[in-house]
């Protein structure tokens, strides 16, 4: 059997880990809030008030909600129970798309409106052919 | 089993097994990029970037993996004092934190056309780069600390500290919102990739693997070395 000295070190080993896993864990915890990338809009919709700070909503692009006006996009983010109105200027990234994820940074005007300064497309965990794609729409 | 921990001996079984796995390696690799680049198919949302996962994934699976080996043989460095497993520890770390780079790099020129922004702070993204940290402060360990049973324990906890970090970065798509999405190829749940994108990540994930293993028997081969010429024929 191991000796008494490495009983004694895998001991306190054992209690340093321990500790430095609480406290991560209870560091994070505490930083739970700005953790998150983004906010959803039922969280938006549950903020007790609005700072002007710069914040981060995500959510699907609502189906035929893209408006173009010259250069103005409006469009809804949605989780599917609450919904945010979407106003940006500027190029969009290739993905992004009605229906699939995006991620809009910039300031609430109000609990329903967020004028963005950046939209990132969000992909998501589904990889396949073009040809799957169809075969799967089709049915 | 002593004899196998002679220094002389596993040299000599290292030197061989190195051309072995360096012609696995190649042939792996030559198979591996063939199906990434050329056999297997576009995706039907990110066409051709898909081909940039290839790469980005395993290398971050054998970063995670390897951290996590040395993490795991880091108990028994400060429990047993076990000498051998500290050089083991030291040669894996160098393939470890390259693929980690890798990993990043690949994920930021990904990122770019597919979400449209280079780097972003989310939960996935920052822990990786913190893994970057803990293998940096693991190796440098070994260059600052002049004394070498001093520099052992230090590397030692830096890694089992670190460890914590693994599961953070493995679970944080799931615990938080992230602009990273959350992992395809799932042992527990399905798997949400096609089988046409899944056998060239295998692939590549092997070739990878085989080079890490690759570069840990080259350092670990230096290691017993400078064992050797300090005139000690014993662990």
């Amino acid at each position: 059997m191991y000796g008494k000295k490495v009983k004694l070190r895998a001991f306190f080993i054992i209690l340093v880990f321990i500790s430095a896993l609480l406290i991560t864990f209870l560091v994070i915890n505490s930083l739970k809030e700005n953790v998150v990338y983004f906010k959803s809009p039922t969280e938006i919709k549950n903020l007790t008030q609005i700072d002007k700070k710069k914040i981060r909503i995500g959510g699907m692009v609502k189906k035929d909600s893209i408006e173009v006006n010259s250069k103005n996009l409006k469009f809804i983010v949605t989780d599917f129970k609450n919904e945010i109105i979407v106003s940006y200027d500027g190029a969009v990234p290739n993905l992004f798309e009605e229906e699939k994820g995006v991620v809009a940074e910039g300031y609430l005007q109000d609990r329903k409106f967020l004028k963005a300064d950046k939209i990132l497309a969000k992909h998501d965990e589904n990889y396949m052919p073009p040809e799957v794609k169809e075969a799967i729409s089709d049915n | 089993m002593l004899n196998y921990f002679n220094p002389g001996n596993t040299i000599k079984i290292i030197s061989k097994l190195q051309k072995f796995i360096f012609a696995l390696f190649i042939a792996v690799l030559i198979l591996g990029l063939a199906e990434a680049l050329v056999l297997s198919p576009e995706d039907y949302k990110q066409s051709d970037s898909v081909r940039i996962m290839y790469v980005h994934v395993p290398a971050a699976w054998i970063s995670l993996g390897i951290f996590t080996v040395i993490s795991i043989l880091s108990f028994g460095i400060l429990i047993f004092k076990n000498k051998n497993f500290s050089l083991i520890t030291k040669s894996l770390a160098p393939s470890g934190f390259v693929f980690n780079i890798i990993a990043l790099v690949t994920g930021s020129i990904w990122g770019k056309p597919t979400w449209g922004t280079w780097w972003a702070w989310d939960a996935r993204i920052t822990s990786m780069l913190l893994l970057a940290i803990f293998y940096l402060m693991f190796m440098m360990s070994w260059k600052i600390v002049d004394q070498e049973n001093k520099a052992i324990k230090l590397s030692s906890y830096i890694a089992i500290f670190g460890l914590i970090n693994v599961p953070i970065i493995k679970f944080s798509v799931d615990w938080w919102s992230t602009l990273h999405q959350p992992s395809s190829v799932n042992v527990l749940k399905e798997t949400t990739i096609h089988t046409s994108m899944l056998v060239p990540l295998g692939i590549m994930t092997a070739a990878f693997a085989l080079f890490s293993l690759l570069i840990f028997l080259m350092k670990y081969n230096t290691e017993l070395l400078k064992i050797k010429n300090k005139g000690l024929d014993r662990l």
